[in-house]
């Protein structure tokens, strides 16, 4: 259970989890919205569009990209069903620069449209990474 | 009759084979662990996924809910997943695998179902292809990939998603080997289309509030299926690496064992030979020499 004043925030992809403690309050990019919740905040549940969410904790601040996925708000606190989630502030930009230079020159090399897909889809993800930074 | 030459090479060739598989026991030990542990972390998205699913399956019901949850309205055409390992040399966890699917689609038969098979791993393929291959729609591989993961469940998932959407089956089940413990995995079926709701969860207390939904129950259900599904595949998929790895560990132990057997068995019947001829060339001598 939350303590009084603060939301216990937990945030899993399918592969581990990712964050769980307790803070002050969580920015979630809503598909219907951008919305804060914090602790007592009533029960509800919502998709949530690719982009990043702002963990606030007295003076941290902590901004962790999510690619779309779930929110989910009960009496337990926060849960985020991330599909991908990446750290933004262990974030290497140059790694980013490099991966994203990468990415578009796989799609350019890309023979089939399986391949393509495929690359396309990497860009894509690399580009709302940046997007987020 | 084998010279002791013949002996000496045996030998040497039974150790080699020995140290092989006493080294690929170690690696599958190492590998299990890290297999497990994959698996575990996966468990609490696929926990709150379901619990999610149970809470909202409940409350959407009917000609909204959506179309993986609902079914296609028929239960003619069957879909059989077959989950299997890559690689061989494990024992018979993909024997065990396959009998499973075996039993599955001639029970299916029998009802007079129609039954197409999709296998994920070579080594099902393998053993499916010769009494099925006409029913095979389709085949997905992850050679050369090292670890499992989302990317990997995501692609089955999307397959039999647009497979359903399309028309092309009705149900679909899973067969994959259920890690019990590591000597010990038990072949399963799982029905993934429609989706069975999770039962037994309690759900999410509410502190006496009620749920509100952004956009709305049916649209969040939706886009919440496919999530379950995959993760129900990343799931067995993860289970099904961990008890390949533990069916190896036992497997190459029982190797090493069986060559230590063979390495005594031989090396006795060389002192044998070996004693046998020193007592002929002993008593060649004491003939002659009393011959003289």
């Amino acid at each position: 259970m939350a303590s009084q004043g603060k939301l216990h925030f937990s945030l899993v992809s399918p592969e581990r989890s990712l964050y769980s403690g307790e803070v002050d309050q969580v920015v979630v990019p809503g598909v219907d919205g951008q919305f804060g919740a914090l602790s007592l905040h009533a029960p509800f549940m919502t998709v949530i569009k690719s982009g990043a969410i702002l963990i606030l904790d007295g003076a941290d601040e902590r901004r962790i990209y999510v690619g779309g996925g779930f929110a989910d708000v009960s009496a337990q606190g926060l849960t985020i069903l991330a599909e991908d989630a990446v750290d933004l502030s262990s974030l290497d930009t140059k790694a980013l620069e490099r991966d994203l230079h990468n990415a578009r020159e796989d799609l350019r090399d890309a023979k089939d449209s399986y391949g393509k897909d495929l690359a396309q889809r990497k860009l894509d993800r690399l580009e709302a990474i940046q997007a987020a930074v | 009759m084998a010279s002791l030459k013949d002996f000496r090479t045996r030998i040497t060739s039974v150790k080699s084979t020995q140290k092989i598989t006493k080294a690929m026991q170690m690696v599958a030990a190492a590998k299990l662990k890290r297999a497990q542990e994959a698996a575990e972390s996966a468990r609490p998205y696929a926990m709150r996924v379901a619990a999610t699913v149970a809470n909202l399956a409940g409350t959407v019901q009917g000609d909204g809910a959506p179309k993986l949850l609902r079914g296609s309205g028929q239960d003619q055409v069957h879909l059989v997943v077959v989950a299997t390992s890559e690689r061989g040399l494990c024992g018979g966890f993909n024997t065990n695998i396959v009998k499973k699917a075996r039993e599955t689609i001639l029970a299916l038969e029998a009802q007079g179902k129609t039954v197409k098979i999709l296998t994920v791993g070579k080594k099902g393929r393998d053993q499916l292809k010769r009494s099925y291959g006409e029913r095979m729609i389709g085949h997905i591989e992850f050679a050369g990939i090292r670890s499992l993961g989302a990317t990997q469940s995501a692609q089955v998932s999307q397959l039999l998603v647009d497979r359903f959407q399309a028309g092309d089956f009705d149900v679909a089940h899973l067969i994959y080997s259920k890690f019990k413990s590591v000597i010990s995995q038990i072949a399963t079926t799982q029905q993934l289309i429609p989706v069975v709701a999770p039962e037994g969860l309690v759900s999410a207390d509410l502190g006496g509030g009620i749920y509100s939904y952004e956009p709305d129950e049916e649209a969040i259900l939706e886009a919440l299926l496919p999530r379950y599904l995959d993760s129900q595949i990343l799931g067995a998929l993860l289970e099904n690496a961990a008890g390949f790895y533990g069916a190896q560990m036992g497997a190459m132990d029982n190797a090493t064992r069986n060559a230590g057997d063979l390495i005594k068995k031989l090396t006795l019947q060389m002192n044998r030979k070996r004693q046998a001829m020193i007592t002929t060339e002993l008593t060649e001598i004491i003939a002659g020499a009393q011959a003289v």
